[in-house]
């Protein structure tokens, strides 16, 4: 995670350096990089026998507790955007 | 919409390739997957940096920022809780140990396959790897019904690396700060909670 956030770091300062200059191209390759990496993902899970075989007798808990989870969160902060961040807009 | 399907369906052919073509080995290596991170997370910065109005919304952070990872931490945690009621055969503290890996799949499974055996292992293996998988392809949807902070508490521990470009993208570069202060608070939350909730 360090090398992710450095490497963000960097960019951060190269893009404030050059913020005068037209930089629409960038944000053409991260639509490109999301698509790459969502595809590598797809593949990692669609190879790993584990995680597709054991999808029907484990997935069904793990998909209840997974949906409870994000529900659970998403309340939290819809009601935590409402009443802390909305007015600063 | 449009760019949700585009990227459900590179997801959807990743599956199908891996799952029913002899794939080198070389892809399902984690390498390229980290490589196309840091260069995503590189462009990312490049379009932060260079954006006025970012450098503006990080003028105006404050205690509130902490609230974010607290509404993560708290409405997973009390979902979790009340969905053990349902599932039979698991416990409350099999499910909140489950649920506090907040998709940081690979820590929280290792953590319960050692503490509570290879099936929870399993569960929360693909329950994290599930909750990872919202966090990006609902993100837009998710942004527009219920604020700005929803794909952020929804992507848990990721949103300071996987999901962060996600986010930027649907929720605006004035969330990016707050995305990855809570993908680090919420990273660091998991191997406290998920080894508590293993051991009480």
């Amino acid at each position: 995670m360090i090398i992710v956030i450095s490497l963000m770091v960097c960019g951060i300062i190269l893009g404030y350096a050059f913020k005068e200059r037209n930089l629409k191209f960038v944000q053409k390759l991260i639509n490109y990089a999301i698509f790459l990496l969502l595809f590598l993902l797809g593949i990692t899970v669609g190879a790993n026998g584990d995680v597709m075989n054991n999808l029907h007798s484990i997935g069904s808990d793990a998909l209840l507790i997974t949906l409870a989870a994000v529900a659970g969160s998403v309340l939290c902060a819809w009601g935590v955007y409402r009443f802390f961040f909305m007015t600063t807009k | 919409m449009k760019g949700s399907i585009i990227i459900v369906s590179f997801f959807v052919v990743g599956v199908l390739l891996g799952r029913f073509v002899d794939i080198p080995n070389l892809l399902t290596a984690e390498e390229p997957t980290l490589y196309a991170l840091y260069a995503l997370m590189f462009l990312v910065g490049i379009s932060i940096g260079s954006d006025k109005k970012a450098l503006e919304a990080l003028k105006h952070q404050n205690f509130k920022i902490i609230l974010v990872p607290l509404a993560t931490i708290i409405g997973t945690l009390a979902g979790s809780a009340l969905i053990s009621l349902v599932i039979s055969g698991k416990s409350l503290t099999d499910c909140l140990a489950v649920g506090s890996g907040f998709g940081y799949y690979s820590l929280s499974t290792i953590f319960i396959t050692q503490y509570k055996g290879a099936e929870l292992g399993t569960i929360a293996l693909v329950s994290n790897i599930l909750r990872e998988l919202i966090a990006l392809l609902a993100a837009p949807l998710l942004a527009r019904y219920f604020g700005k902070l929803a794909p952020i508490s929804v992507g848990g521990a990721t949103t300071a690396d996987t999901t962060l470009p996600i986010i930027t993208k649907f929720c605006g570069k004035e969330f990016v700060i707050i995305s990855i202060v809570h993908g680090i608070l919420i990273d660091l939350s998991v191997p406290f909670l998920v080894t508590f909730f293993c051991t009480v």
